[in-house]
């Protein structure tokens, strides 16, 4: 066990574990953070996708200790109120069924739209290539991010 | 307009006070896509009045709608509501929706499953809001002193015209809630519906998109702690012992323990389904804690000998004995088992006209035979529950399709009452059929009850996929006898499946060939199968969809007109009884996806294939377009027409075909579980492929036919057409027929790249 200190969503956050533990289960058993999902454990599904300093990792596959000072951010510190402009787009193309993985796709694409405003077709495929929908909302999901793009 | 006794749903009407002041749940129905002014939040009311099960109205007007059902993403949670808003004529701003628990008091069918829920609920949701309807205008009759006849009741505004006299739902909640329900109400002409046909956003849209707890996995109370299970590592294997000290020696780890899910004398009943009945659990502080001591716990497995438990029958019919063989199976022996029901006769489950004799006199005899894998529902959420059992009283939450059908098997384990133990029903990332069968909430109810606090027991995404409960694996050969022109004399339909037949006998094209013969096999197996979205259809309908577009071709006829050539005989001149389906709204979805595909003008370098299928009470068709691009087929386009009767909530309806066709296209390009010695050959997303953004159409269509018939399911039908669509239009592309299902590896040997 190892006292951790974490900056999630903005805040110091400081948690009592294995260092190996995976910043997944930090966030969901440790922080009452449960809106990032645990799907497959091994990086394959991405419903665990969080920020790292703003880039979309795996929470499933990174172990707490190698956090460091990196700023965690989750769904839950996307925006205050829902509105970032994807949550946006998510919201006006109804996005989901299950909803079990939006909170995933949403970080991957919260993360793609940051370094690439105008993404293409392709560039969406390939971003988004990482998070697995079940329900297949991939049309969605690609429609939501376009006019996401445009609402930046 | 209709006229509906209420007696047919007296305990909707049931009031049972406890529930007064609940509203725990609540999910905002103005969510309309923009972010909501302060002055669009609705304001909870002082208090509440229940006019029944389904409804209560807040003194200020705002409305609470109960949805009965589990929500697993079919979006039943806001269509529902939308049948009970629209006939108790209320604003759908001034809606809240709220998640019933399990309460079968109050409810009928809280059952998600074979599409259904809107279906079944159509009536009595209707009859539930205009009864509440009926007894506000009464309680304003009797306020105003006049008859209540002359009183309107429009977006929750009751109105006396001759006497000026208005009021809001709110006002007359009070004495509406006191008066007697009405003997007969009368439900509103689907012509003057307002919200019905309209398209309204998933009312948990926003706690979606902003990670609020929704799931089982989300729960947490205080004092809970976590479990993990071990099961089995290969059917046809159980527990023999187990070291608890391999586990409780780890940090954060409490305790080790086995649980066993029946008592001796359980009758099981239909969604018993459970592979493996011992269990190991773990139990400790935190899921990675106790998902980690998995891969350190020392047991030892054996073999298990053949057994067999009574089980009774779906829909409650009288137990028989299930009979589970031992052995460790395999994929490469499940093969030639099924290859000897090539040459070996099956069940006669239909017969018309002499089909031997048309078979003997045949100038041509086209034989085919298809096949497909078992496959996994891989739900993104994994299994999980969670339980908390005292010695009196269990409360459960958690994933679950089918609560009714799992509370006595829960109240048996524990040895409890059946009225002691609580559902509640967690939205489900997920279902696909798999969570009818709850034994996850046995065993989460036995851990808490054995480790003696609450507890959320986790499976890993490996113990999910390698639990069993798959969609079994089928095998179909057709056989049609033409004679020297070409003419259809006999149709021949052979096939079976570990450990289920997909044959439904008297569907298409039964009922269109004067000779026609179905014969049904299976093979039993100690894999468990369960439901699968659109079980059985699922892969007959790629079967026989595949076999009719060969068939047409060799007929030199177009594979539309063929088709409506056999639904016309069957429409004008049936052969035979019993036939199950509507041969005039199965061939108009035929006709509105000949139309809406383009299907006579596909532009050079596309490629189109059409399969038509009938199943759960709804009627679809589908053009499936593929290209060739950079040497990898890519499907381009999918256009489904779809005869469904009235359709609730329209976007949310569309949303159901796009995800049941890409999900078809998934599981015909790459879904597959083998066997090796009673071992799954995959057991996460590295290696199960599963399909991505990147193979998804680029482009989906979906066509409802007009209708003012009462709706029919949505969540299945769309999904049993696609593979032969599919498999017709990479003919079409590729010049090869796709008989063996996944047709990735197929297509991988014809050096395209997948």
């Amino acid at each position: 066990m190892a006292t951790i200190t974490l900056s999630v969503n903005g805040s110091s956050r400081q948690v009592d574990v294995d260092p190996n533990t995976p910043v997944l289960w930090v966030l969901r058993d440790h922080l009452n953070l449960v809106g990032t999902k645990f799907g497959c454990g091994m990086a394959q599904c991405g419903a665990c996708t969080i920020h790292l300093d703003g880039t979309a990792v795996r929470s499933c596959s990174l172990p707490v200790s190698s956090v460091g000072n990196s700023e965690i951010t989750t769904i839950e510190g996307l925006s205050e109120k829902a509105d970032h402009p994807v949550q946006q787009a998510w919201i006006e193309h109804d996005v989901p069924q299950c909803g079990y993985c939006q909170a995933g796709q949403i970080m991957s694409a919260a993360a793609l739209l940051q370094e690439n405003p105008s993404p293409s077709d392709e560039e969406i495929e390939s971003a988004m290539q990482g998070n697995l929908c079940r329900c297949g909302t991939y049309l969605r999901i690609k429609a939501a991010i376009k006019t996401a793009s445009q609402n930046l | 307009m209709a006229t509906y006794t209420t007696k047919l749903d007296r305990r909707s009407f049931l009031k049972v006070s406890a529930l007064a002041g609940g509203g725990m749940m609540l999910s905002f129905s103005w969510l309309a896509g923009c972010k909501p002014s302060p002055e669009q939040v609705l304001e909870l009311p002082k208090e509440w009045f229940e006019l029944n099960s389904y409804i209560k109205i807040g003194d200020n007007g705002v409305v609470t709608l109960f949805s009965a059902n589990p929500e697993f993403g079919s979006n039943i949670k806001t269509s529902m509501p939308m049948i009970l808003a629209e006939e108790l004529e209320v604003d759908w701003k001034m809606v809240l929706v709220e998640q019933a628990d399990f309460w079968p008091e109050r409810y009928q069918r809280q059952f998600t499953g074979g599409s259904q829920g809107i279906r079944q609920g159509w009536t009595p949701l209707r009859t539930a809001g205009a009864t509440a309807r009926q007894l506000l205008i009464n309680a304003a009759a009797q306020t105003w002193k006049v008859s209540a006849s002359e009183i309107t009741a429009v977006s929750g505004v009751l109105e006396h015209k001759a006497t000026g006299k208005k009021a809001g739902y709110g006002e007359m909640a009070a004495l509406a809630a006191t008066l007697p329900v009405p003997e007969e109400v009368t439900l509103k002409d689907p012509k003057a519906f307002t919200l019905i046909g309209t398209s309204k956003k998933n009312v948990d849209l926003e706690k979606i998109v902003t990670g609020k707890p929704l799931f089982g996995m989300d729960h947490q109370v205080e004092g809970m702690k976590y479990a993990a299970i071990v099961h089995p590592p290969a059917f046809g294997m159980k527990l023999a012992s187990f070291d608890p000290s391999s586990v409780t020696s780890l940090p954060g780890i409490q305790d080790a323990f086995a649980i066993k899910l029946f008592k001796e004398d359980y009758v099981r009943n239909f969604f018993d389904t459970t592979t493996f009945p011992e269990l190991v659990a773990i139990v400790g502080n935190s899921t990675w804690e106790v998902l980690q001591a998995k891969k350190s716990l020392k047991a030892t497995w054996e073999k298990a000998p053949e057994s067999s438990f009574l089980m009774a029958g779906f829909g409650g019919s009288a137990p028989s004995p299930i009979k589970v063989p031992s052995g460790l199976e395999s994929t490469e022996i499940h093969q030639s088992n099924m290859d000897e029901y090539l040459s070996k006769p099956g069940t006669i489950l239909r017969k018309d006209g002499d089909p031997e004799g048309a078979f003997k006199k045949a100038a041509k005899v086209i034989e085919k035979t298809y096949t497909a894998p078992f496959l996994a529902h891989n739900t993104m959420e994994p299994v999980n529950c969670f339980a908390h059992v005292t010695a009196d009283k269990a409360e459960i939450y958690g994933p679950t399709q089918a609560p009714e059908f799992i509370v006595g098997t829960i109240a048996a384990a524990l040895g409890l009452p059946k009225e002691k133990i609580s559902i509640k029903l967690a939205r489900m990332g997920g279902g696909f059929g798999l969570r009818a069968y709850s034994h996850h909430m046995v065993e989460a109810a036995l851990i808490s009850q054995k480790a003696g606090v609450p507890i959320k027991m986790v499976y890993s995404r490996e113990d999910d996929m390698t639990y069993g409960i798959y969609r079994p694996s089928y095998r179909a050969t057709y056989r049609a006898a033409l004679d020297e022109k070409n003419n259809l004399l006999a149709l021949h339909v052979k096939a079976g499946g570990i450990p289920e037949s997909p044959i439904h006998p008297n569907r298409f094209p039964a009922g269109a060939i004067d000779n026609y013969l179905a014969e049904s096999w299976q093979i039993n197996s100690n894999i468990t199968i369960g439901a699968f979205r659109a079980p059985r259809s699922n892969f007959i309908a790629a079967a026989e969809q595949s076999f009719l577009d060969e068939l047409a071709e060799v007929m030199g006829k177009d594979p539309i007109d063929f088709r409506l050539e056999l639904l016309k005989r069957a429409e004008t001149n049936p052969v035979g009884e019993n036939n199950d389906y509507d041969a005039k709204r199965y061939a108009g979805v035929l006709e509105l996806v000949r139309e809406k595909s383009k299907w006579n003008s596909a532009p050079a370098g596309t490629h189109l294939g059409v399969a038509a299928y009938f199943c759960h009470n709804s009627y679809v068709a589908e053009v499936v377009e593929t290209v060739i691009e950079n040497n990898k087929p890519v499907v381009e386009k999918v256009v489904a027409a779809v005869d469904c009767g009235i359709v609730v909530n329209q976007d949310a309806a569309v949303n159901m075909g796009e995800g049941a066709i890409v999900d078809g296209i998934g599981n015909a390009f790459f879904g597959e579980l083998a066997f090796k010695d009673g071992v799954p050959s995959k057991t996460n997303f590295n290696s199960y492929r599963m399909i991505r953004q990147q193979e998804a159409p680029k482009a989906i269509e979906v066509h409802f036919v007009e209708s003012q018939e009462d709706p029919t399911g949505l969540g299945e039908p769309f999904f049993p057409p696609v593979f032969a669509a599919l498999a017709n239009s990479l003919y079409q592309a590729t010049g090869k027929r796709y008989y063996r299902q996944p047709f990735a590896p197929q297509l991988e040997m014809e050096n395209l790249s997948m």
